[in-house]
């Protein structure tokens, strides 16, 4: 399975991602204000924060939904190469510049199989292999390893997350975490340089957040993937991050290893609140016990 | 008995003809929620590319059935493609961000454009082909005197389109194509972020939804023997009615309705009023619409939140 794992690199960490005084205003309402922060290759970065706070904004415009209103996001390629996000279209950069995302809500093709979930990521080269359908059709030899390698690839992931034996059945059948985490595997069959997910543990059971943590550390550790995670469940961030960047009202108010954030006044205010600890809304206040706790 | 049975042929392969312009229907309403409605016209332009090869093909002395059929059909599907591809490209794809309503009139005005380009093109008469290409038959079975026969023509209809519909079934569940088709319908943004390339993938769409409807064209021409500019209107609204009876979206749905409406058609016409017979088919459009409004065969559309 050579395909799958990534070129080792000489500096494992290598930067791969800088955000340069990144600024996003919609009319008045300034969603992120001048926000730097750096990602790492083989690191799990985490941006965490309130509600509001302006991390998926950051995803929008590392994704090209948004177009940054100031501010450089630089991608680093291995070769030394560098793209820059803010001036490309979307799907360029899913394409080119290799940034892979999923969202908050499951955006599976659902009246598709598993397989075919996976398979359609890896279209680009398929469709360069079949000259556009029509070898494909007459099923010629190179159309035919290339799908073939697609297969491949897409199995050597779902053996990953346990699924192999439910490939054929459709996407939108599976159990809500697995849905996650045949998501994120869909991602990762694009072959991204950098993996962008937007809050994959919401909604998981403990079980299934663990074999969430699981995969990511696998993406992290074997893939040398760098991964960018947006997450509220802090059980998530602080076990398995190497790094967290916190934001709120969309300035970046602290960044470093789970334990500086954890400590960091500013952290705990952010969450807190000056002097209003009964309006807490629930789900803050146990995220603020599992920081303090841990 | 025997009556029944000539009509149940005739409804048969009326309904293939419905079924095949049907599938281009319901592939573009399932890809870019638009109704096309410039695709009964070039079914109609399918009919007139296949009067022009058919004379062209005469002329130049070619006219073992077999491969004058075969040339046609090639002849027919690629020009009405080309069609197709074009008014995908310059009436739907630059309105593509602008909403539902501005391509659906994009579409009306293309229908009425192609209508009297061909009428300037080929005149406003009724064009007829002189001499039928396939004609005789087999009696299947006599009774009161009354003869029922299944024409040659009646059956390379069917046949044609039972071999298209298994070719394009394989083309969608097997191919790269077919699988970015259904990609691209079912969530058009993540395909593309994927890297699944969403404007060729609605090309494509167009151009086998027009060379399905060249075909139709073509064996219209060959079965009815006359043609005019203004076909394409009824029989495409017929055909849209069966896309939408069979469940609009649905490929399986799209043959299933146009078979329905064929036989209903033809059926309302040999037992109450031949006057009338559009009246049923519609009527049947509506009551499917009152009591199934997500037709036969098509699912109920699931609201995102």
């Amino acid at each position: 399975m050579t395909a799958a794992v990534a070129a080792p690199l000489r500096d494992p960490a290598a930067p791969l991602l800088d955000v340069e005084h990144l600024s996003m205003r919609f009319g008045g309402l300034v969603a992120i204000d001048d926000v730097s922060f750096q990602a790492r290759n083989a690191q799990i970065t985490a941006i965490i924060g309130p509600n509001g706070a302006g991390k998926t904004t950051v995803f929008n415009c590392l994704t090209g939904f948004y177009k940054p209103s100031v501010g450089r996001l630089t991608l680093r390629t291995p070769g030394g190469g560098t793209y820059l996000l803010e001036q490309m279209e979307g799907h360029r950069i899913a394409q080119h510049a290799r940034v892979a995302r999923t969202f908050q809500n499951i955006r599976l093709f659902p009246r598709m199989s598993v397989l075919e979930n996976l398979i359609v990521a890896q279209h680009n080269k398929l469709m360069r292999a079949s000259t556009y359908t029509l070898t494909g059709l007459f099923a010629a030899k190179g159309y035919v390893r290339a799908e073939r390698a697609a297969v491949d690839l897409a199995r050597y992931w779902l053996d990953r997350i346990g699924l192999s034996p439910r490939a054929d059945e459709d996407a939108g059948n599976l159990p809500y975490g697995a849905q996650r985490r045949l998501e994120i595997i869909r991602a990762m069959c694009t072959e991204p340089r950098l993996l962008c997910l937007d809050e994959p543990a919401a909604g998981l059971n403990p079980r299934e957040s663990a074999e969430l943590n699981d995969l990511l550390l696998f993406i992290r550790d074997e893939h040398k993937i760098g991964v960018l995670l947006i997450e509220h469940d802090m059980t998530v961030v602080m076990k398995i991050s190497d790094h967290v960047v916190v934001l709120d009202y969309g300035r970046k108010i602290s960044d470093g290893t789970p334990a500086e954030v954890r400590s960091d006044p500013a952290v705990v205010r952010a969450y807190l609140g000056e002097a209003e600890e009964d309006e807490l809304p629930p789900e803050v206040a146990t995220d603020l016990q599992t920081i303090v706790k841990a | 008995m025997a009556y029944f049975l000539q009509q149940l042929i005739n409804g048969l392969t009326l309904g293939s003809i419905f079924g095949l312009i049907a599938i281009g229907y319901t592939m573009v309403y399932g890809i870019i929620g638009m109704v096309n409605f410039a695709h009964g016209d070039i079914f109609m332009i399918g009919g007139f590319v296949t009067l022009i090869a058919f004379m062209v093909l005469g002329l130049s002395g070619i006219t073992w059935v077999p491969l004058a059929l075969l040339l046609m059909l090639v002849i027919a599907m690629a020009f009405t493609a080309l069609h197709g591809w074009a008014v995908e490209r310059l009436a739907y794809r630059p309105l593509r961000s602008s909403g539902r309503l501005a391509p659906l009139i994009s579409a009306i005005g293309m229908s009425i454009f192609l209508q009297n380009y061909v009428q300037i093109m080929q005149g406003a008469r009724n064009k007829a082909v002189g001499q039928p290409l396939i004609s005789g038959g087999i009696t299947v079975m006599e009774s009161d005197g009354f003869t029922v026969q299944l024409g040659y023509m009646q059956i390379v209809i069917v046949v044609l389109t039972v071999v298209l519909m298994v070719g394009f079934t394989l083309l969608i569940t097997g191919t790269a194509l077919g699988r970015n088709q259904r990609a691209c319908e079912q969530d058009m943004r993540m395909a593309r972020l994927l890297g699944v390339d969403v404007d060729r993938t609605i090309s494509l769409t167009f151009v086998m939804g027009a060379a399905l409807a060249a075909v139709a064209g073509m064996v219209w021409l060959l079965y009815y023997g006359i043609i005019d500019f203004y076909v394409g209107f009824l029989a495409g609204i017929k055909a849209f009615s069966a896309a939408v009876l069979g469940g609009i979206g649905s490929l399986p749905g799209a043959m299933l309705g146009g078979l329905l409406i064929g036989l209903i058609e033809v059926f309302w016409s040999a037992y109450f009023s031949a006057e009338y017979k559009d009246v049923a088919a519609f009527a049947v459009l509506v009551l499917a619409l009152v009591f199934r409004p997500t037709g036969l065969l098509g699912k109920p559309e699931i609201e995102k939140v």
